[in-house]
C-alpha cells in the first residue's frame, strides 16, 4: 500500500456558510479532504445574502451586464448543480419587454448569445398565462434557476452525509483557524483582509399569486429596472431586484418596492392581487471589477466578491479554489479581472 | 471655459451611474479625458452615508466632483440633499435637478427656479437642469445661477437635440453664459453637433455607461466634442439652397 493512501486526509477549514462557503466545502469533502466549517451567523437564514438570491443559473442573460468570465464559470456551474441539487429546473430563461420597449429587447439580443426569438404564439407556448401580452421574446434553453433555500439545505445535508459538520454561531478569523488549509468564504464579513470589497445593496420580495403560473425565470426588461421573476413552486415567486451603491442594510424603500412591483403588474396585472410574503434586502459583496476572486495567501484561500452571481459562479469557484489548495504550484491570485 | 471662477480645458462632464463595475467607470472616465464627474447622493446613498465607499471611490479618481439632486421631486428634497452633498463633498457645487414628471424625468421649472434661489442664496453654485425655455432661463440667472444646463432630450433617451430651434435660441440670447447640455445624448455626434451650436459643454452618463465598451465610446464622445468645439471656432457655413461647385466651370469643353 502506498504511503499517500494511508496518509491522514489534509484539514480544511472554510469560514462562511452561504452558497460560496457551502459549495468550497462540499467540493472539498469529495476530494476527500476533513473538512469543518463555521459561520457567525445562527443557521442557515438571512443573515447570508444568499438567503435572499434569486436563484437563476442564467450565464448567457447575465453576459448582457457582465464580462465574458461569468458567462464562462456559469455555464460550468449548471451541471453541478443538477447532479448535486436535483430540484434544479432546467427550462431556460424567458425574456421580454413591454411594447414600447421593445428597443431593449433588441439590445439585450445584440449582447448575449445562446437565444432564440420568440414570436407571440411561441411565448404562450412555453408560459400560457403570458398568452398576448408580449409580441416578442427571447429564450435562453440552456440556462436553469432553483430555489436558494431548498439548495443550501441540500448542501448542508450533503455535507452531512460526508461527515462534515457546521459550527453555527461561531465567528472565526482565518489566522486562529485550525487546519491545514483556511477558505475564508465569508463575503462583506471578510472585508477586512480584502479592503476593496464594497457592498451594493440589492432588495426583492417574495410573492404569491394563485392565478399566475410560470415555469421558468422571467426577465421584463426596462430601461429604469428591469426585474425577474423566479417561480419557486406553489404560485410562489421571487421577484427582484435592485442595484444600488449604497450599504445601507435597512428595511426595503418604498422606491424600491414601487418599481419592483410595478415592473410586476406590467409583466401581468393578476400579480396586481398577489400577496407579498416577504421583503428582503441585504448587500452583494463586490470588488470594484464587479468580478468574482479567488486568491491565496500561505495557508488561506479566499474566495469573494460573487456580487450578483452567487449562486451561478460559487460551483466554478469552488472547483477553482480547491485546484488551488490542492496544487502549490499555481499562482497567488487564481481569478481575476484578465483571466477571460 | 469657466464655471464659476474654474477654468477647465475638458469640455466632456461624465456621469457616475449605471457602468457595469466601478474598475469600468474609472477607465470610461479617463478616456473621455472629463475634469468633473456627477454623482447622484439620493439614489445611490440613502441615509446614513451609505455610499461612502462607492463616493470615497469617486473622490479618489482626482477629477471635480459635481455632486447632483437626481431623483427630487420637490424643493425641499432638493435642497436637503444639495446640504448633504456639500457637507460629503465639501464643494459648493450642485446641479441642481427639481423633477416634474414621472415618464420624461422633465425638470419642474417652478420648483427648480425656487431651489436655485435658495441654495444661492445660501452659499451654493447651482449648475440647474432646465429645458431651452428663455423666460425660465432669464429667472434661473435672476436666482442666481451663472451656468445653465438645457435638456438636449429627456434623461437617458439617447435621442439627441430635440429642439434645435430652441436651442439655439437659447446661445444666440445668453452669448456670455456658460451653457452645457444636460441629458439625452446618445450618440458622439449628438455632441458635436452641440458644440457646433456653440455650447460651452455636454453632460453624458447613460450613452456611455450602458454603451457595450464603455470605454471605448467615452473616447469616442471625447472626440466628437473636440471636432465639434474646433469646428465652431472654425465659422462653420450655413445652409444654402444653391449648389456652389467647389471646382470653377471655366476653360471646361463645350459641346456643341
Amino acid at each position: 500500500m502506498s504511503r499517500s493512501i494511508s496518509r491522514a486526509p489534509l484539514r480544511a477549514t472554510v469560514i462562511g456558510a452561504g452558497v460560496a462557503g457551502l459549495t468550497t466545502a462540499l467540493t472539498l469533502a469529495e476530494r476527500g479532504l476533513a473538512v469543518e466549517v463555521f459561520d457567525r451567523n445562527a443557521g442557515l437564514g438571512p443573515g447570508s445574502c444568499s438567503w435572499h438570491a434569486g436563484g437563476m443559473l442564467a450565464p448567457w442573460c447575465e453576459m448582457a451586464s457582465s464580462e465574458a468570465v461569468v458567462g464562462r464559470l456559469g455555464a460550468q456551474s449548471i451541471d453541478w448543480w443538477r447532479e448535486r441539487f436535483p430540484a434544479t429546473v432546467s427550462k431556460g430563461t424567458l425574456v421580454v419587454a413591454p411594447g414600447r420597449d421593445l428597443a431593449e429587447l433588441d439590445r439585450f439580443a445584440q449582447r448575449t448569445e445562446r437565444y432564440r426569438w420568440l414570436n407571440e404564439t411561441e411565448i404562450a407556448s412555453l408560459e400560457p398565462d403570458l398568452a398576448g401580452r408580449f409580441r416578442k421574446g427571447l429564450h435562453f434553453p440552456g440556462e436553469a434557476h432553483l430555489d436558494p433555500r431548498l439548495a443550501l439545505a441540500e448542501l448542508v445535508e450533503r455535507l452531512a452525509a460526508l461527515g462534515v459538520a457546521i459550527r453555527f454561531d461561531t465567528e472565526l478569523e482565518p489566522a486562529a483557524a485550525r487546519g491545514d488549509l483556511v477558505f475564508d468564504c465569508r463575503g462583506l464579513g471578510g472585508r477586512i483582509d480584502m479592503p476593496a470589497l464594497r457592498g451594493v445593496r440589492g432588495e426583492m420580495a417574495l410573492i404569491r399569486s394563485r392565478s399566475l403560473s410560470l415555469s421558468r425565470p422571467v426577465r421584463l426588461l426596462h430601461p429604469r429596472l428591469p426585474i425577474y421573476l423566479v417561480p419557486r413552486g406553489e404560485g410562489v415567486f421571487m421577484l427582484g431586484a435592485t442595484m444600488l451603491e449604497s450599504e445601507a442594510r435597512g428595511p426595503v424603500s418604498v422606491r424600491s418596492m414601487l418599481d419592483l412591483l410595478g415592473a410586476a403588474f406590467t409583466l401581468h396585472p393578476a400579480l396586481g392581487e398577489a400577496e407579498i410574503l416577504e421583503l428582503g434586502a441585504d448587500l452583494r459583496p463586490a470588488l470594484p471589477d464587479n468580478l468574482p476572486r479567488v486568491e491565496r495567501t500561505g495557508r488561506v484561500v479566499r474566495v469573494n466578491g460573487l456580487f450578483r452571481h452567487g449562486f451561478l459562479l460559487a460551483p466554478a469557484l469552488a472547483q477553482i479554489a480547491a485546484g488551488a489548495a490542492l496544487d502549490p504550484h499555481l499562482g497567488t491570485e487564481l481569478i481575476h479581472a484578465n483571466s477571460a | 471655459m469657466e464655471f464659476y471662477g474654474v477654468t477647465l480645458s475638458s469640455r466632456l462632464l461624465l456621469g457616475t451611474a449605471r457602468y457595469p463595475s466601478p474598475k469600468i467607470l474609472e477607465a470610461a472616465v479617463r478616456a473621455s479625458r472629463a475634469e468633473i464627474v456627477t454623482v447622484s447622493l439620493r439614489r445611490e446613498g440613502g441615509d446614513q452615508r451609505a455610499g461612502q465607499t462607492f463616493w470615497s471611490f469617486i473622490g479618489e479618481l482626482g477629477v471635480r466632483v459635481l455632486p447632483n439632486t437626481a431623483g427630487c421631486h420637490s424643493v425641499k428634497e432638493a435642497v436637503t440633499t444639495a446640504h448633504m452633498a456639500r457637507e460629503l463633498f465639501g464643494t459648493t457645487w450642485i446641479k441642481l435637478e427639481v423633477i416634474g414628471e414621472a415618464d420624461t424625468l422633465q425638470p419642474d421649472v417652478f420648483g427648480l427656479v425656487e431651489a436655485a434661489r435658495i441654495l444661492s442664496e445660501d452659499g451654493f453654485e447651482v449648475f440647474p437642469y432646465t429645458t431651452e425655455d428663455l423666460v425660465v432661463a432669464e429667472r434661473l440667472l435672476e436666482a442666481g445661477c451663472r451656468v445653465l444646463m438645457p435638456w438636449g432630450a429627456p434623461i437617458g433617451s439617447a435621442r439627441g437635440l430635440n429642439n434645435l430651434f430652441g436651442l439655439r435660441a437659447m446661445r444666440a440670447h445668453f452669448p456670455d453664459v456658460p451653457l452645457v447640455i444636460d441629458a439625452g445624448l446618445g450618440v458622439p455626434s449628438h455632441a458635436a453637433a452641440a458644440m457646433e451650436m456653440g455650447y460651452d459643454a455636454v453632460l453624458l452618463n447613460t450613452a456611455v455607461a450602458e454603451a457595450g465598451d464603455p470605454v471605448r465610446m467615452a473616447e469616442a464622445f471625447a472626440l466628437a466634442v473636440d471636432a465639434g468645439r474646433l469646428a465652431h471656432t472654425a465659422s462653420p457655413l450655413e445652409p444654402r439652397d444653391m449648389a456652389a461647385p467647389s471646382t470653377p466651370v471655366l476653360g471646361k469643353a463645350v459641346l456643341a
